[in-house]
C-alpha cells in the first residue's frame, strides 16, 4: 500500500536537498500520493483531529510552563495567577484543560470506529497495540496534568490513583512511598508529575509516528472492511481527498472545542478543584475526570483492594488481545447483523458505566456497577471470541469499488423511481 | 559464553573445536563490564526518587492530650498524613473490647491497639486507596471513609468494605500522663 514514492523535485535546490535527505520524497509518500480507500468516511478524520489535539496541548502545555509553578505553596496561587494577571493566560488554560477532554474524545470515538469496522484484525494487530499505548501514555498525562493545579480535587485524585500501587502484595506500600517520595502526596510528588507530565506527551508523540508508520505499511481500513484490491480503482490519493475531508472535519471539531473553552469552559472541571489541596480533609466525593469514569467504576464494583485494582487494569489490557479474542474474519460490522448489536450494547455498557463511577458508591449503584462491569468483560472474553464462530455475516462485495458503486446504484435507483 | 562451553565440551569430549580467541574474552568482559556499569547507573536514577533526608527528619509530632474531652477526635498531621487520637468513651471501649474476633476480616484485639484503653491512636488514612475517613460516623460508630464505603470500629478496625487492613497504628509513647510523642 505504501508504493514508491513518486515525488519529482521541481528545482534544483530541491533535487541537491532531496539526493540528500529525501524527507520531501517521505512526506510526498505519506501525504500526496499516499492512496487512500475511496469509501471512508467522517468516522476516519478522527485520527487526524486526535493528532492535531496532541499539537495543540503540547503548544498551550509549554506555554502554561512559562508561568506555573510546581511547588506545594505557590502551584495553586500561580493557577490563579495565570487566569487572572498573564495576558490570554486564561485562554490558554481554558484551552489546555477543556482540549485535554477534546483529546479524549476524539480519542474514544477513533478507537469506537476501530471496533466497529474491525480495524484491529490482520493485518493491523500491531498498529492496533501501538493505539492502545498511546492511550495508556494518555491516561498517565492526564492524570498528572489534573494534580499541577493542587486544588483538592487534585490532591485526592493524585492520592486514590497512587494508592493503586500499594495494593501490589508485599511491596505494595515501599513502592507506594517511592512514587510519592514521602509518607504522603507531598512537594516532591508535585515536582516529579510536573516533570513527567512535561515528558509524556513527547513519548505519546514518539508513538504517535510508529502507529502512522504501521498505518502506511498496512493501509487504511475502510467500512466494508474488504481490503484494496486495485490501487487505480479502489483508492483515491491523500490530497486533496483525505486532506480536504480531514481538515473540515477539524474545523468541525474546533467549534465544538471553541463553544466549550469559551462558553462553558467551566463545565467538564469539578468545582471542588477551586479549592486549595488540604491532606487533612478529603472531599465528600472524589470524581475523576470524565474520561477515566468508566474505569473507576469498575475499581470501585470488585469488593476486593487488589482484586479492584486487577480488574481495572486488565479492563484496557485486554484491548491488547482484542485482534486475537476477536475469531470472525469479517471486519467490519456492517456485514456481521448480532456483532453489530452487540457493539451497541458495549457501547451503552461503556456509557451506563460511566454514569455509576460519577456516582457515589452506595446501594443500587454499587449493584448495576457489577453487573456492567461483568457484562464488560463477558462481552470482550466470551461473546466476541464466540460470535466469530457462531455468527453468519452477509456476504462481502468483491471490492471497494464495488459497493461504492453498489450503493451509488440503489441511489439511482431510487432517484429514477420518484 | 557459546565460545566457552564449546571449549568445555571439546576438552571433555577430547576432540578438537575451536579456540576461544581474543574476541571472544572481550566480548564476555565488555558485557560484564555493560550489565555491572548498567546497574549502578540504574539505582541512583532510581533511589532518587525514595523519601530525601528532609523528609525523613520529620519524623516526630508533639501531642497534648489534656484537651481533648472525652469523646472527641483530634486530628494532628505526622508525616503529612492525619493521625487520629480519640478519647473514647467507655462504651466505645466495651464495644471495642466486645467485638469477637471472628467477627472481623484483619483480626486484632482490642488491647494489642492501644497502650491506654481511652487514648486510641492510628493513622487516619483509609487502607483501601488513601483517603481520610470521617469519625463518629458508620455503623459501628467508629469512622466511615467517604471514597469507597469502608466502615471502621471505634478500635480503627476494618469492618465492611474494600479495605484490606485496620487502620495503621504509628509507633508512639506516653512522655507524660497527658502527653504523647508520635514517631
Amino acid at each position: 500500500m505504501t508504493g514508491h514514492s513518486t515525488y519529482v523535485p521541481k528545482s534544483a535546490l530541491a533535487r541537491w536537498f532531496e539526493s540528500r535527505l529525501p524527507i520531501m520524497g517521505l512526506v510526498h509518500s505519506s501525504f500526496i500520493a499516499y492512496p487512500t480507500p475511496k469509501n471512508l468516511n467522517y468516522w476516519w478524520t478522527f485520527g487526524g483531529i486526535a493528532s492535531f489535539m496532541l499539537a495543540a496541548q503540547i503548544v498551550t502545555g509549554v506555554v502554561l510552563a512559562m508561568h506555573y509553578t510546581p511547588e506545594v505553596t505557590m502551584a495553586f496561587d500561580s493557577v490563579e495567577k495565570i487566569m487572572r494577571d498573564v495576558n490570554f493566560g486564561w485562554l490558554m488554560r481554558y484551552a489546555h484543560a477543556n482540549g485535554a477532554s477534546m483529546f479524549f474524545v476524539a480519542v474514544y470515538i477513533h478507537i469506537f470506529r476501530s471496533l466497529y469496522y474491525g480495524s484491529y484484525k490482520a493485518p493491523r494487530e500491531v498498529l492496533w497495540i501501538l493505539g492502545v499505548i498511546i492511550f495508556l501514555l494518555m491516561m498517565a498525562t492526564a492524570f498528572m496534568g489534573y494534580v499541577l493545579p493542587w486544588g483538592q480535587m487534585s490532591f485526592w485524585g493524585a492520592k486514590v490513583i497512587t494508592s493503586l500501587f500499594s495494593a501490589i502484595p508485599f511491596v505494595g506500600d515501599a513502592i507506594t512511598i517511592w512514587l510519592w517520595g514521602g509518607y504522603s502526596v507531598d512537594n516532591p510528588t508535585l515536582n516529579r508529575f510536573y516533570s513527567l507530565h512535561y515528558l509524556l506527551p513527547f513519548m505519546i508523540a514518539g508513538v504517535v509516528v510508529l502507529h502512522v508508520w504501521a498505518l502506511h505499511v498496512s493501509g487504511q481500513n475502510n467500512p466494508t472492511g474488504v481490503e484494496v484490491k486495485s490501487v487505480p480503482k479502489d483508492t483515491v490519493p491523500f490530497t486533496p481527498y483525505a486532506t480536504v475531508k480531514d481538515a473540515f472535519g477539524m474545523v468541525c471539531f474546533f467549534i465544538l472545542f471553541a463553544w466549550f473553552v469559551f462558553y462553558v469552559p467551566g463545565i467538564l472541571g469539578d468545582a471542588d478543584n477551586y479549592i486549595r489541596a488540604n491532606p487533612l480533609v478529603t472531599p465528600a466525593h472524589i470524581v475523576p475526570e470524565w474520561y477515566f469514569l468508566p474505569f473507576y467504576a469498575i475499581l470501585r464494583a470488585i469488593p476486593s483492594k487488589l482484586g479492584g485494582v486487577i480488574a481495572m487494569f486488565s479492563s484496557i489490557a485486554i484491548f491488547l488481545f482484542l485482534p486475537w479474542l476477536d475469531t470472525s474474519r469479517v471486519r467490519s460490522a456492517r456485514y456481521r447483523p448480532v456483532f453489530k448489536i452487540f457493539f451497541w450494547v458495549f457501547v451503552a455498557t461503556g456509557i451506563g458505566l460511566g454514569y455509576l463511577g460519577s456516582q457515589p458508591p452506595e446501594g443500587g449503584f454499587v449493584i448495576a456497577a457489577r453487573i456492567l462491569t461483568a457484562y464488560y468483560f463477558l462481552h470482550l472474553l466470551v461473546i466476541i471470541p464466540l460470535l466469530g464462530l457462531f455468527e453468519r455475516p452477509r456476504p462481502l462485495p468483491a471490492s471497494i469499488a464495488d459497493s461504492v458503486l453498489a450503493s451509488r446504484a440503489s441511489v439511482g435507483a431510487r432517484v429514477a423511481a420518484e | 559464553m557459546a565460545a566457552n562451553s564449546v571449549t568445555a565440551h571439546s576438552v571433555a569430549t577430547g576432540a578438537t573445536g575451536p579456540e576461544p580467541t581474543r574476541r571472544d574474552f572481550l566480548y564476555i568482559a565488555t558485557g560484564a563490564a555493560a550489565v555491572v556499569a548498567t546497574g549502578a547507573t540504574i539505582w541512583p536514577l532510581i533511589s532518587q526518587m525514595s523519601p530525601d533526608a528532609s523528609t525523613l527528619a520529620l519524623a516526630s509530632t508533639e501531642v497534648d492530650l489534656s484537651g481533648i474531652a472525652e469523646g472527641q477526635i483530634l486530628t494532628v498531621k505526622w508525616r503529612g498524613n492525619p493521625v487520629f487520637v480519640r478519647h473514647r468513651t467507655p462504651k466505645e471501649i466495651k464495644e471495642a473490647e466486645d467485638t469477637p474476633l471472628s467477627q472481623l476480616p484483619d483480626p486484632a484485639t482490642d488491647q494489642s491497639r492501644v497502650k491506654k484503653p481511652e487514648w486510641l491512636v492510628v493513622i487516619g488514612v483509609c487502607t483501601h486507596l488513601g483517603c481520610v475517613p470521617l469519625g463518629h460516623q458508620g455503623p459501628y460508630d467508629g469512622w466511615f471513609c467517604p471514597c469507597h464505603g469502608s466502615v471502621y470500629d471505634t478500635s480503627g478496625r476494618i469492618r465492611q468494605g474494600p479495605a484490606p487492613r485496620n487502620l495503621d497504628l504509628p509507633s508512639y509513647k506516653f512522655t507524660s500522663d497527658t502527653k504523647i510523642l508520635i514517631g
